[in-house]
């Protein structure tokens, strides 16, 4: 049986699975309720410095996209950090902690940009026992126009900083959350590698606007006729995410720097991916505040099981895995030739993949043979574009087919090259290096 | 005394009223919206979609399934009514199972299409229940066309005609428009008058007059419109009815099937209407199916259809066996109607013979059986009864007993057009007489203005 027992920057918890700071971390009702259906450790929700709370809209939060069927795809909110008194939360994250000994427990933390403030709620904190903290340098509205937020996350010489003044002030772990509002991903992660940070977490959300009511011309969600930029996270925004952790593990500069992935894990497999790009760990929202607690069921059985058929021991064993396949496009193989294959027992024949292939590509698919309708690929057409793969309804039924070298490509009417070659080398490029003789 | 449900004999009153009302209620609900979306999400909006290819009206269904999903009934209505202008009724009554739902891809896929026929009921009624008119009636050539018989053939010709700027008068015979919509079709599968209020849509286009209580032959004839209009629709009904060629079949009791669906249409109160506690069913078509469901739905004890050949030969969709079946009715198969037995004139019994299949013909096998039978329906069949059209001064041409009519609808007389069951070559469903009804008019319109320009 796979030992998904997970190790972050020394904070232990009995699977990679953690609640993301977000609602369903505010308080201790909501985080018992999670740890009894098996959550391995949760980021308590945001606390801000000790004064009048903090105030939310009293309208809409949330706003959202849906796929067929009404399923969630992306949300977006404009909550803000806790609203709830800073001592009601210190205490209850420290029962919580002494009655769940073995789940993790960080506190995410958003003060403002002075030494005095971080060095005032550290100790605080600490005085909980929690298990660390999460710097939350990405909530990309509200807070961030009072200069806290992703105002800081947007700025690396303030991450850099403030993360400095963390680790100074603090024996417990820093995990640094960053915003992905910015151009450049490693830039934060670097500045907060060189704050000293334990580790990183990604992404916070992103800057959207998830629709506009046309009766009255108001961005959604609605507050009063006006809206504002919301956060966006959810199943969406995960191919995003899975970039930015793959961009960080890559880079030579923060390679190995501990990274907490977000954004859009919603099963087993969205866990999977996000830790064989690089992830130490996984962090859970949108997931759990669409289904409940309970999917985490399916998150540990699922990953247990991948785990045992594929003969993977521990977690160990599958982070990281798949970050040295992630390269830049220049280094591709080109003399590497698929071709798209249509199962034609699988095939419902919707011409789906015909009418995109016609209208917006390469006219590389047939949609009549002989007087009957009938989906082929013209392999002499295709260049392997894998568009039609991606609209196909039926699971497999397209699949692209990578020709063996030697095997006669009827598109260019040459064999594969059995060499690898890339853009660097190829005679196109202007800019190419010429192999060494 | 047995009463209720066991009266013996032809007779009303067998169940209570609510379970008539229940037994009567709509076959299939309407969607409301939330199913509407739900339904409409499965459509893959085919590339050339084999449900568009397999309507008889062509109706572009993946354009209006997906303006249903966007939020846009009205819109979808109107791709609807644009090759279809019965599209409400034919939501209702097509055999979707064997037409547009047969050839869905998710049908193939996973043994479950997408609810053509209702998602189509559910664009038509919300266009329909705001009276919301798609066609302008433009200004009025000054043409005049006739059309006999106001059944699907004939309105659908009527406002594709009027949708062109020409006057039609329809002349039917019976008392209400509608042909089979109103006076055919199992009661469950129409509720609420809908027949007479898709009458009043179709014709407030402006520019239709419906006259009733006009038969051909009997009223007036051919001759006379041919004369008196521009052109001439013929669309009439089949209204012989095959005889069950066994003996006795003249006693009491012995029904076309048709005459009591129209009955039961047109029924009032339900439980006047009179069914047997027995009931036979003669036949193996969409009539059959009706008259025995519906003689179950009032309360006949047992219901038993029997028909000459076997499961795979009949013309009823396996969606109209199987539900008959579910409401209590037997389907015999290889059985032929020899005897109807009679007691003092009234029906009995019915002997009939086993058939088989003998070097591809069907023949007696000589073994018999009887059952107990007070009522009798015959559902084998109608025939068209050209004599009506005998008035004209040239005979019209028929092929196989009916009317002989090229690729447009044109018959061999000139400026005479025809459409719906009287003509030879079609179906015997509602969607292809709108078809045929809308393509002659076009065809009409074509002739009477040099190729559509007036």
């Amino acid at each position: 049986m796979a030992d998904i027992r997970n190790n972050f920057v020394g904070i232990k918890s009995p699977n990679p699975f953690w609640l993301a700071s977000a609602p369903p971390t505010d308080k201790a009702y909501n985080v018992i309720r999670a740890f009894k259906a098996g959550w391995g450790g949760v980021v308590w929700k945001t606390l801000g410095e000790e004064g009048p709370p903090v105030v939310n809209v009293n309208g809409p939060r949330y706003g959202a996209i849906w796929g067929a069927d009404r399923r969630l795809l992306g949300l977006n909110n404009i909550e803000l950090i806790t609203d709830r008194d800073l001592q009601v939360n210190l205490r209850e994250i420290k029962q919580v902690k002494k009655d769940w000994p073995d789940r993790a427990i960080v506190v995410s933390l958003m003060v403002p940009c002075v030494e005095d403030a971080w060095k005032a709620i550290l100790p605080v904190v600490e005085e909980t026992e929690a298990d660390g903290i999460e710097l939350n340098f990405g909530c990309p509205h509200g807070m961030s126009e009072r200069g806290m937020g992703a105002a800081v996350g947007q700025v690396p010489e303030y991450i850099e900083m403030v993360v400095r003044w963390c680790k100074q002030n603090t024996r417990m772990p820093v995990i640094t959350k960053l915003t992905p509002n910015i151009t450049d991903v490693r830039k934060p992660a670097r500045a907060a590698l060189s704050g000293g940070t334990d580790a990183v977490s990604l992404i916070n959300t992103i800057n959207s606007i998830t629709g506009v009511d046309l009766d009255s011309f108001a961005p959604q969600p609605t507050i009063d006729g006006k809206g504002s930029h919301g956060g966006y996270c959810g199943p969406a925004v995960k191919p995003i995410a899975m970039n930015m952790v793959a961009e960080i593990a890559r880079d030579p500069e923060t390679r190995g720097l501990p990274i907490s992935g977000i954004g859009g894990i919603t099963t087993w497999r969205d866990a999977a991916e996000f830790m064989a790009l690089g992830a130490g760990n996984v962090q859970v929202c949108t997931a759990a505040m669409t289904y409940g607690f309970k999917i985490v069921q399916e998150m540990i059985a699922g990953l247990e099981n991948w785990m045992d058929e594929k003969g993977h021991a521990s977690l160990d064993d599958i982070v990281g895995r798949a970050t040295p396949n992630v390269t830049d496009w220049q280094y591709l193989n080109l003399n590497y030739v698929a071709k798209a294959h249509i199962d034609q027992d699988a095939c419902i024949k919707c011409g789906r993949c015909h009418i995109a292939c016609e209208d917006t590509s390469h006219q590389a698919i047939t949609s009549m043979v002989d007087g009957k309708r009938h989906f082929e690929v013209i392999e002499a057409e295709c260049v392997g574009c894998n568009l039609c793969v991606n609209v196909c309804p039926v699971e497999n039924c397209i699949t692209m087919e990578p020709l063996a070298a030697g095997a006669m490509d009827q598109r260019t009417g040459k064999p594969v090259s059995p060499v690898y070659a890339n853009w660097t080398t190829h005679p196109n490029n202007p800019m190419a290096k010429v192999a060494a003789e | 005394m047995a009463t209720g449900h066991f009266k013996e004999g032809i007779a009303g009153g067998r169940l209570s009223s609510e379970q008539y009302a229940d037994n009567f209620s709509d076959l299939h609900p309407p969607l409301d919206h939330h199913e509407a979306l739900v339904e409409s999400d499965r459509c893959y909006f085919c590339y050339d979609a084999p449900c568009m290819n397999a309507c008889p009206t062509s109706i572009d269904i993946p354009l209006f399934i997906r303006q249903i999903s966007t939020g846009n009934p009205i819109g979808s209505a109107k791709t609807i009514f644009d090759q279809n202008i019965l599209g409400g009724m034919c939501a209702r009554v097509c055999p979707t199972e064997t037409l547009c739902e047969e050839v869905c891809v998710r049908e193939v896929a996973e043994g479950k299409p997408v609810q053509i026929g209702r998602l189509q009921r559910y664009a038509t009624d919300v266009a329909m229940s705001e009276n919301k008119q798609f066609y302008p009636r433009p200004e009025p050539t000054g043409r005049s066309i006739a059309v006999v018989g106001a059944g699907p053939a004939g309105l659908a010709a009527a406002h594709r005609l009027a949708r062109h700027g020409h006057d039609v008068t329809i002349l039917e015979a019976r008392p209400k428009a509608g042909g089979l919509n109103e006076y055919g079709i199992a009661a469950y599968k129409s509720v609420d008058n809908f027949a007479q209020a898709e009458v009043d849509y179709v014709t407030s286009i402006g520019g239709i007059d419906i006259q009733n209580g006009k038969a051909l032959g009997r009223d007036y004839q051919l001759s006379d419109l041919i004369r008196n209009y521009d052109a001439v629709f013929l669309g009439m009904g089949l209204v012989g009815v095959n005889a069950l060629r066994a003996d006795g079949e003249d006693a009491a009791g012995v029904t076309n099937a048709v005459e009591f669906i129209a009955e039961l249409r047109q029924a009032s109160d339900l439980s006047g209407l009179p069914v047997g506690r027995r009931v036979v069913v003669i036949g193996g078509g969409m009539t059959a199916i009706d008259a025995a469901v519906q003689s179950k739905l009032l309360g006949a004890e047992e219901v038993t259809i029997c028909y000459r050949r076997g499961q795979e030969h009949m013309n009823a969709s396996g969606f109209e066996q199987d539900l008959a079946a579910a409401n209590g009715v037997t389907i015999r198969h290889w059985l032929q109607p020899k005897r109807v037995i009679a007691e003092g004139g009234k029906v009995s019994g019915i002997e009939l013979e086993y058939t088989a299949m003998n070097d591809d013909k069907l023949a007696g096998t000589g073994e018999m059986l009887t059952l107990v039978a007070d009522q009798v329906f015959k559902a084998i069949g109608q025939s068209f009864v050209p004599a009506a059209l005998n008035g004209s001064e040239a005979s019209i041409e028929l092929e196989a007993g009916r009317i002989k009519v090229d690729a447009e609808g044109r018959t061999s007389l000139a400026k005479v057009w025809a459409g719906g069951d009287c003509i030879f070559g079609g179906d015997d469903l509602t969607v292809s007489a709108v078809a045929q009804g809308r393509d002659a008019a076009e065809s009409i319109n074509r002739a009477l203005t040099s190729n559509g320009r007036a």
